[in-house]
């Protein structure tokens, strides 16, 4: 009997792929998806008092949320910030990929050490380095006070949602370069070396041929770095002040402070299916997209 | 292309100018000798070097991250390293739906996992500390432990396991004398970068740390008080010098004995 489940095990791949995979299913099963069905059935209930939580399921959580003016609005205004962030991101960060990817021949490693580098240098120092830079003495006011073009400090620096756009989009660039390069070093040269021979222009040879190409890299960009900065906590709260505040920093609050678990629950659900959503459209468009051009 | 592109260079330039600069700014002022991160610099000191070191929370949250970087970066590592064998061994039934379920924590903003994580742990009546960061950083280090482990065992020659069964190794014999000597440069770079995750993540640490502070949440707490800034500017600087070795190492660790090709190919993971 155990000679011939061995003999099936041997044979089958699923059998052997899946006893490898185990322990990494057990892991996103237990620590995320059962957590997070716990998190949308806790979105569900009420909270009675301090200790107390009422386990009565109700969607009225969910009409709290979009009866609430605030909330609504600091989702509105955290998609609108992730979504500056990420196109700002792409636009800047492109051009430096496509360098690196076609014109860089000598010493490619070091130019590609340097793309990465920033990537795995602590979030949080490199947010804080902005405080730094815009606080109401920090390194941006003082140089202008000491060159004399101002004379007080210029305080709207810190605490605003430009401010918070300034530094996510310094804060997660290192991740838009690496997909946006990978995509762009793929490309088979000998498609745009046709495309030029077949008499094409610069800028039509990028718009038909490169771009599209590269697609797949600016999709890749797009989700890593609006997904990671609609939910953003750190940022917000360490430069926004009120005026930058973000829908992660009321859930936060209704975790913690204001303790409304339910109500977080909901609000944290909420943003999840907006990502979802907005992930949906993404990759939905851009397959269209890369139909048309191809 | 062989032609050169000198406004483009210039441009790339001035954007890893735009990447690197706010952070230079840390060590720069870690140095002055003022309270006020502001210029012009005001001489140069290493009194916030020592006050970094006087500070007994300082070490216990150190220790804290350590503790924690460790466990997560082995235990994510020997789970992706499963993971990762059997999707470049095997094609089986489910692999696409399987890959994108272990990425998951990649595409679910970090805030949602935590909160979800503090539901269930409060709920299981168990107390916040490092056990529950730990857990989430294992989640979160996976995906990215997974993803070298593949760049480097793609291209493997499997034979080589085989040929070790049929010389009449066992499974473990032919683990531990043919695969892990091949793998060990892998591991050993999935080992490193997750250790540099865990010790750099900061929300899931936020949510379910409690009172046991790890490094950044210590850092966190500092950032509040104006005069606590130059000690945490300090200890940023050690920071970023000690995370730009470890991830250095890694690249090269993981570069090594391979062929120009698929370097090229391994840095681009």
């Amino acid at each position: 009997m155990f000679q011939a489940w061995r003999n099936l095990y041997s044979k089958s791949d699923n059998a052997k792929a899946y006893s490898l995979l185990s322990p990494a299913l057990f892991l996103i099963i237990l620590v995320m998806l059962i957590p997070m069905a716990l998190m949308l059935s806790f979105s569900s209930f009420t909270q009675v008092s301090m200790m107390e939580i009422d386990f009565t399921p109700t969607f009225q959580r969910y009409i709290d949320f979009f009866e609430k003016s605030l909330l609504v609005s600091l989702l509105i205004k955290s998609v609108k910030i992730s979504f500056i962030v990420t196109l700002i991101t792409l636009l800047t960060a492109y051009p430096v990929c496509y360098y690196i990817a076609f014109y860089v021949k000598k010493n490619k490693m070091l130019w590609l050490v340097l793309l990465t580098l920033p990537f795995w240098t602590s979030y949080l120092l490199r947010v804080f380095s902005w405080k730094i830079i815009l606080g109401t003495k920090g390194v941006f006011n003082s140089t202008l006070l000491g060159a004399g073009i101002i004379s007080e400090p210029l305080t709207f620096l810190m605490y605003s949602e430009e401010a918070v756009i300034i530094t996510l989009t310094h804060a997660w660039a290192a991740f838009a370069l690496l997909p946006l390069y990978v995509s762009l070093e793929k490309i088979d040269f000998s498609y745009i070396e046709a495309a030029r021979d077949l008499g094409l222009s610069k800028f039509e040879v990028f718009w038909k041929v490169t771009f599209p190409l590269s697609l797949p890299g600016v999709i890749g960009a797009i989700l890593i770095i609006f997904i990671p900065t609609v939910g953003d906590y750190v940022t917000p709260a360490l430069i926004g002040g009120t005026e930058g505040r973000m829908l992660s920093n009321m859930i936060q609050a209704y975790f913690g402070k204001i303790n409304n678990i339910p109500l977080g629950a909901a609000s944290a659900t909420i943003m999840l299916t907006t990502v979802i959503l907005i992930t949906a459209i993404v990759s939905y468009t851009t397959k269209r997209l890369t139909q048309r051009l191809s | 292309m062989n032609e050169k592109n000198s406004s483009l260079l210039v441009y790339t330039l001035i954007y890893f100018g735009f990447l690197y600069i706010p952070v230079l700014f840390l060590p720069i002022f870690s140095f002055n000798d003022a309270n006020y991160m502001s210029f012009p610099l005001a001489g140069f000191t290493t009194d916030h070097y020592e006050e970094m070191w006087s500070k007994r929370n300082l070490h216990k949250a150190l220790w804290a991250s350590v503790k924690v970087g460790v466990v997560a970066s082995v235990v994510s590592t020997a789970i992706a390293l499963l993971a990762a064998k059997a999707f470049v061994r095997y094609k089986f039934r489910g692999q696409n739906v399987s890959y994108g379920a272990i990425m998951m924590p990649f595409l679910i903003p970090e805030i949602i996992l935590a909160v979800s994580i503090l539901i269930i742990w409060i709920n299981l009546g168990l107390p916040l500390g490092l056990v529950p960061v730990t857990i989430g950083h294992i989640l979160f280090c996976t995906p990215f432990a997974m993803l070298i482990l593949i760049a480097r065992i793609e291209g493997f020659d499997f034979s080589l396991e085989e040929a070790s069964r049929d010389l009449g190794e066992n499974a473990w014999g032919t683990f531990y004398r043919v695969s892990l000597p091949l793998y060990l440069p892998g591991i050993i770079a999935a080992l490193l970068l997750s250790f540099i995750i865990s010790f750099d993540e900061f929300i899931l640490a936020f949510f379910l740390s409690g009172s046991d502070a790890t490094l950044p949440m210590y850092m966190w707490n500092q950032m509040r008080f104006v005069k606590k800034l130059p000690h945490v500017l300090a200890l940023g600087a050690v920071i970023i010098v000690f995370t730009t070795f470890i991830v250095l190492l890694a690249f090269w660790l993981r570069n090594v004995g391979q062929g120009k090709e698929k370097q090229d190919i391994a840095i681009k993971l």
